[in-house]
């Protein structure tokens, strides 16, 4: 037990969470927090399946780590993780179809996703199962957090909704308030993004 | 015993077995859920057209009330027909072959309705939707419309309640006898027959508006028939109505 949790598998696990943050610091899957961010559940949806997605192509990959030839490493990576996507959406839409079709917009979105590809490269082929697996969580919920945070703003400035229920009092509104239409647009994700970056960094000035 | 994973012939075989296993794989999984995922599909259509009629799809068993309220008709030269084959669960290229399909059916709240598929193109993909349009085929009942892969949060909101129940009650006319119901940008809408958009999402909107003109219009041969009220059909007007639209 106390193997499991050592102190480096607890990095591996907590490192993507704040120090080494997927979307601030590696600053990967930049592109999806873009796309899915203008309102929170989405967001949060994004984010979960990510972190499934890429704690088990981690573990896949992990496991074939000592056969796969070098040369076509990144083909077999992206054969891995197409291949269990699709999978997983096929197993969705026949037994929870209502989660499918929520899913859907983002299967191509999850298979894309820069973080997955990264962390298969650059964990997952050095490290055995169990630590490949909490990172794979780590960096999931890192990049959720992100997306949470995004989603956040962009949904309560541009909308004045959070989840699609209101709460920027109608008086605000009768006061002259109006939503914020730059926050609909997808540009305004990166610059909440690159407040985020500039606030995270300015806290862990050592990084 | 270390395997020498880097020449050239266990590349090859990696590859091969690799995308073979995973063929095979992916292969099975789509025949072996095929039966229950298009199930799945046929059920989802049919709670489609109900939600168009007013129905909440995720509060009733949309088979049984499907069955009991709804049926699938074709519009023919003589007029409806029941179909009879399996349910359809897209009718783009029905609708091209010149295959209509009109659902019959009541609203939720008991009115007589008919129900026309459209079918047209968003941002990213496909869009779809169900129109329900009263007995005097001038005015909308009720919609339903969805998307392949529209933008989350921004195109993807066409499929909310609250942008498809801006339909219901619009007269789908004009004066000049076309299609006048459209989509217009968020906050525009000023006559009767128009409804706002989605903010941020232009193209979708627009993608509806056009969705909904398009679809509409191809039942033109539907909406000009003249109704069969108690008239067994054909009824002797609708031929008339097809012979001045020759001449035209």
């Amino acid at each position: 037990m106390s193997k499991l949790f050592s102190d480096e598998n607890k990095a591996a696990f907590t490192n993507p969470l704040n120090v080494n943050n997927p979307v601030t610091v590696q600053v990967l899957g930049i592109c999806s927090a873009l796309a899915v961010t203008s309102q929170l559940k989405p967001a949060i949806v994004m984010g979960l399946s990510v972190t499934v997605i890429t704690a088990f192509s981690n573990v896949i990959i992990s496991l074939l780590r000592k056969t796969i030839p070098n040369r076509i490493r990144i083909i077999v990576q992206l054969v891995v993780v197409a291949a269990l996507v699709t999978i997983v959406s096929q197993l969705l839409k026949a037994y929870v179809y209502d989660v499918s079709v929520q899913l859907s917009v983002y299967v191509g979105l999850i298979i894309t996703n820069c973080i997955l590809m990264g962390r298969l490269e650059a964990f997952a082929m050095q490290n055995s199962p169990w630590p490949s697996f909490l990172d794979g969580i780590g960096n999931g919920l890192g990049y959720a957090a992100i997306l949470v945070i995004v989603g956040f703003f962009r949904e309560l400035f541009g909308f004045g909704t959070l989840f699609g229920y209101q709460v920027i009092p109608q008086f605000m509104y009768d006061a002259g308030y109006t939503n914020n239409g730059m926050m609909v647009m997808p540009a305004m994700s990166l610059i909440i993004v690159g407040l985020v970056i500039w606030a995270h960094r300015a806290y862990n000035k050592e990084s | 015993m270390k395997m020498n994973t880097n020449g050239n012939v266990y590349t090859f075989c990696y590859a091969a077995v690799m995308v073979i296993i995973v063929a095979f794989l992916l292969a099975f999984v789509a025949s072996a859920l095929k039966e229950t995922q298009e199930a799945n599909v046929a059920n989802d259509t049919k709670g489609q057209i109900l939600s168009a009629l007013g129905y909440d799809k995720d509060a009733i068993d949309v088979a049984a009330v499907f069955a009991e309220k709804v049926q699938d008709n074709v519009f023919t030269r003589e007029g409806f027909k029941a179909y009879e084959g399996n349910f359809n669960t897209t009718y783009g290229s029905l609708i091209k072959s010149g295959e209509l399909h009109v659902f019959t059916g009541m609203t939720a709240g008991g009115e007589e309705a008919y129900v026309i598929p459209v079918v047209g193109r968003g941002l990213w993909g496909g869009l779809w939707g169900y129109i329900a349009i009263n007995k005097a085929k001038d005015k909308v009942l009720g919609t339903y419309f969805y998307h392949e892969s529209e933008t989350a949060g921004l195109g993807a909101r066409i499929s909310e309640k609250w942008f498809q129940d801006q339909f219901i009650g619009k007269p789908i006319f004009g004066e000049d006898g076309t299609v006048a119901l459209t989509v217009v940008k968020a906050g525009a809408a000023q006559s009767e027959n128009e409804v706002d958009g989605v903010t941020g999402a232009t193209l979708t909107s627009n993608g509806v508006a056009a969705m909904v003109k398009d679809g509409l219009t191809a039942y033109k041969k539907f909406f000009q028939a003249c109704d069969e009220e108690e008239e067994p059909l054909p009824c002797e007007e609708t031929e008339v109505c097809e012979e001045t639209d020759v001449e035209q």
